[in-house]
């Protein structure tokens, strides 16, 4: 058999393994469990909105809570106010959070860098504010936000004792989107157009060079980065049922910036890990400690990092290429986890 | 059969009607057993208003104590205190796992306006009280539509009454300013004050003036509040803008009489930055013994508190008036507990919470808790203070019902 025939039987099973492990689930945990993997799901595709952006196309963005906020509300004003049915929010949200990041996209063409997270720190500043600002006060509800009707299931049954009720169906629903988004997001990423953004970040001038738009590929990199985020919020929003600015501080970018490392930069099944981490290492931390949860926090995320410097997707990417099938024909196969990662298959064809 | 016999089996008897009624009086929802009463509690312990996570902290020193004396009618209290880290996405997790998992009798005490909004629904369809909030906003005390929910501290509309009453009482002829940010918060102020006016509100009142929280100072609202020819003025604002306008009103030659919320009746991070000298004879009010205060540092009540911060709360900072509130509320929640008796059930709890009369040790002379069935705003009363250069001092009477 050959090696790559070999590889891909692994891959269907796990992800054979995955899709069951994730049908199950919230039929083996009670309500309050199946309502935060809904927020990992969602937070999962935040995250991945967000490498889009920084793994891939090496823009770093440190704004991207100001996207997910952005959703949320989109997909509340309309729910509320309009009166849309919950799943007709959320292209929506995904369209007006493409137009607010390709526009966004513009002035990070000319900032690079740290320039460029300093100018998305702006934002994720100033959202929370405007979204209290009186001109739109009528629509936003101020500083006191909106409070949503949580979709209920069209049909219930009973499945090992437990009852399909609102958060299971949401659950469902939660992971169809997310699955969509994975499935969209790998084929973005696999092909061309993910090959050029991976060449914008590693030599913009070769890239050119080779024909790339860079202006293009860049502002639309921002806008499909800030789609999927908005997507993201416009779930949560569904999830938690309510949206005020004080849920889009600027600590939910940093949040969405520490998934992604943590997960992995430029791969995609890292922000399932990302999303993980920092839906439950919080609760953790204020478990061990109430006078300095944030402290706690911080050693578990160094601990992580430190025996992770790859993020868990590097680190699976490592144990795979040592001790995975064929690693005895590989005897140079740990290079490949220096420096900033990429998944195999990208690498092989670049 | 002999009387011998007749006399115990009437014994025998009585004791069995006794066990029955006994057995029959204990109800028990989720969260209380025969040795336990799960109290859940949200408070930030992280994040931008971490500072309050002083009272989450005071609240289950508080039950320690309780605890090590023999607990409520013979149980313990269970206190889960979880952090939200003032983030109203995350209070409706933590309310969630609170009500959900850990399966808790209540919710006691969330911190702030917008958590508290994020999970008030979710509490009333679970029909698991949400007891006491630590906010000011009217709308915790609303039976009718939200009979799980419960406020716990003064309101904004009952203390904007207190300033009212004082104004028509010392100076039935004042031309009021108002500045008021552009909120829930200041509209709520501001409301109370214009019924506590009554009529009189739409003469009395020459200039009303807002500011957005995000403007950079409020200099040019306080130019146009004293060019209005207001001799009083009612200042609702958040200690940075409090201060603010208290320094620009001494620049500018105003002095009207001023009444400034109790937001920001903080001698720290408002009166010490506009200048000291600026804010004498400022009015504001208040209902709780500050720790700090030497004339509430004294009596049964003082040492009552003393002795519980150093052998239960050891780890807080004894002047902060953040660990008063944790222990004051923690022991009007100990009175509801208390005659709830055996009866613990949410609804008997949300009954026994609207059915309280009592006072408190640290709350001050003549503040009290008192519910009803219609009326879900335990503490209405205020006293007046006036800022002598130094500290607040306390003066007058007792206001509100």
């Amino acid at each position: 058999m050959s090696d790559s025939a070999r590889r891909s039987r692994w891959f269907w099973l796990a992800l054979a393994l995955l899709a069951a492990a994730a049908l199950l689930l919230p039929f083996l945990v009670k309500n309050y469990r199946v309502f935060q993997f809904n927020l990992v799901l969602v937070y999962a595709v935040a995250i991945l909105g967000l490498n889009i952006l920084t793994g891939y196309n090496g823009q770093i963005s440190l704004g991207h809570g100001a996207f997910y906020a952005i959703g949320a509300y989109t997909a509340a004003i309309l729910m509320e106010r309009a009166g849309l049915p919950y799943w007709a929010t959320w292209p929506l949200a995904g369209v007006v959070c493409f137009i607010f990041g390709f526009l966004m996209g513009f002035p990070a063409l000319r900032l690079g860098g740290h320039y460029l997270a300093v100018a998305t720190l702006a934002l994720a500043l100033a959202v929370p504010q405007l979204l209290k600002h009186k001109a739109i006060e009528a629509y936003t509800g101020g500083v006191q936000g909106i409070v949503l009707t949580k979709p209920e299931p069209p049909f219930t049954f009973r499945f090992l004792g437990q009852p399909f009720n609102a958060d299971r169906w949401l659950y469902f629903v939660t992971l169809t989107v997310a699955v969509v988004m994975f499935a969209l997001a790998w084929n973005l990423l696999r092909g061309r157009v993910g090959r050029a953004l991976i060449a914008i970040r590693d030599h913009p001038i070769a890239a050119a060079a080779m024909g790339i738009n860079l202006p293009v590929f860049k502002s639309t990199a921002f806008g499909v980065s800030a789609a999927f985020t908005g997507v993201a919020g416009a779930l949560g929003a569904s999830v938690i049922a309510f949206v005020s600015p004080d849920s889009f501080t600027v600590t939910l970018s940093i949040f969405l910036l520490v998934g992604m490392v943590v997960g992995g930069l430029a791969t995609i099944p890292g922000a399932l890990f990302g999303a993980l981490f920092i839906q439950f290492v919080p609760n953790i931390a204020d478990e061990l400690s109430k006078s300095a949860p944030a402290a706690i926090y911080g050693v578990l995320l160094i601990a992580l990092m430190y025996l992770m410097p790859t993020g868990v997707m590097g680190f699976v990417r490592t144990l795979w290429l040592r001790h995975g099938p064929g690693a005895a024909r590989r005897p140079s196969a740990g290079v490949a986890t220096t420096g900033v990662p990429a998944p195999p298959a990208l690498t092989k064809e670049t | 059969m002999s009387s011998k016999h007749w006399h115990q089996t009437l014994a025998g008897l009585a004791a069995a009607v006794i066990c029955v009624g006994a057995a029959a009086q204990k109800k028990y929802d989720s969260g209380a057993d025969d040795k336990e009463i799960k109290i859940g509690a949200i408070h930030p312990y992280s994040g931008p208003a971490s500072a309050y996570g002083a009272i989450g902290k005071a609240i289950g020193a508080y039950f320690d104590k309780v605890n090590a004396e023999g607990g409520i009618n013979g149980r313990k209290v269970k206190y889960i205190a979880l952090d939200d880290g003032y983030n109203p996405a995350k209070t409706v997790e933590m309310a969630r796992k609170l009500v959900e998992e850990d399966e808790a009798l209540l919710v006691f005490n969330p911190l702030g306006t917008p958590p508290n909004t994020a999970i008030h629904k979710y509490m009333n369809q679970k029909k698991v009280p949400q007891l006491f909030v630590a906010t000011g906003a009217t709308k915790w005390g609303d039976p009718k539509n939200f009979p799980w929910t419960m406020g716990w501290q003064p309101n904004y509309q009952s203390e904007a009454k207190v300033f009212a009453a004082h104004i028509l009482e010392t100076k039935p002829n004042a031309k009021i300013a108002v500045l008021y940010q552009n909120d829930d918060y200041g509209k709520d102020y501001l409301k109370g004050f214009e019924d506590g006016l009554g009529d009189k509100a739409k003469t009395m009142i020459v200039s009303k003036i807002t500011y957005e929280v995000t403007d950079p100072t409020v200099d040019s609202q306080i130019v146009t509040l004293k060019s209005s020819g207001a001799d009083t003025f009612f200042n609702i604002t958040t200690p940075k803008f409090a201060a603010q306008a208290i320094k620009k009103a001494a620049e500018v030659g105003w002095k009207p009489t001023h009444y400034l919320n109790s937001v920001s009746a903080s001698v720290g991070s408002v009166m010490t930055p506009a200048g000291p000298e600026n804010g004498i004879g400022i009015y504001t009010a208040s209902y709780i013994k500050d720790p700090t205060d030497p004339q509430f540092q004294k009596g049964k009540d003082w040492d009552d508190y003393v002795a519980w911060f150093n052998k239960y709360n050891s780890s807080g900072n004894i002047n902060d008036v953040n660990a008063t509130y944790g222990y004051t509320v923690a022991q009007g929640l100990v009175q509801v507990l208390k005659q709830a008796g055996d009866n613990l059930t949410r609804e008997n709890i949300m009954k026994q919470a609207a059915s309280l009369d009592i006072t408190l040790p640290r709350l001050l002379p003549g503040v009290n808790v008192k519910t009803g069935p219609d009326d879900f705003y335990p503490i209405e009363r205020e006293q007046l203070a006036r800022f002598d250069g130094k500290t607040w001092v306390l003066f007058g009477k007792v206001y509100g019902r």
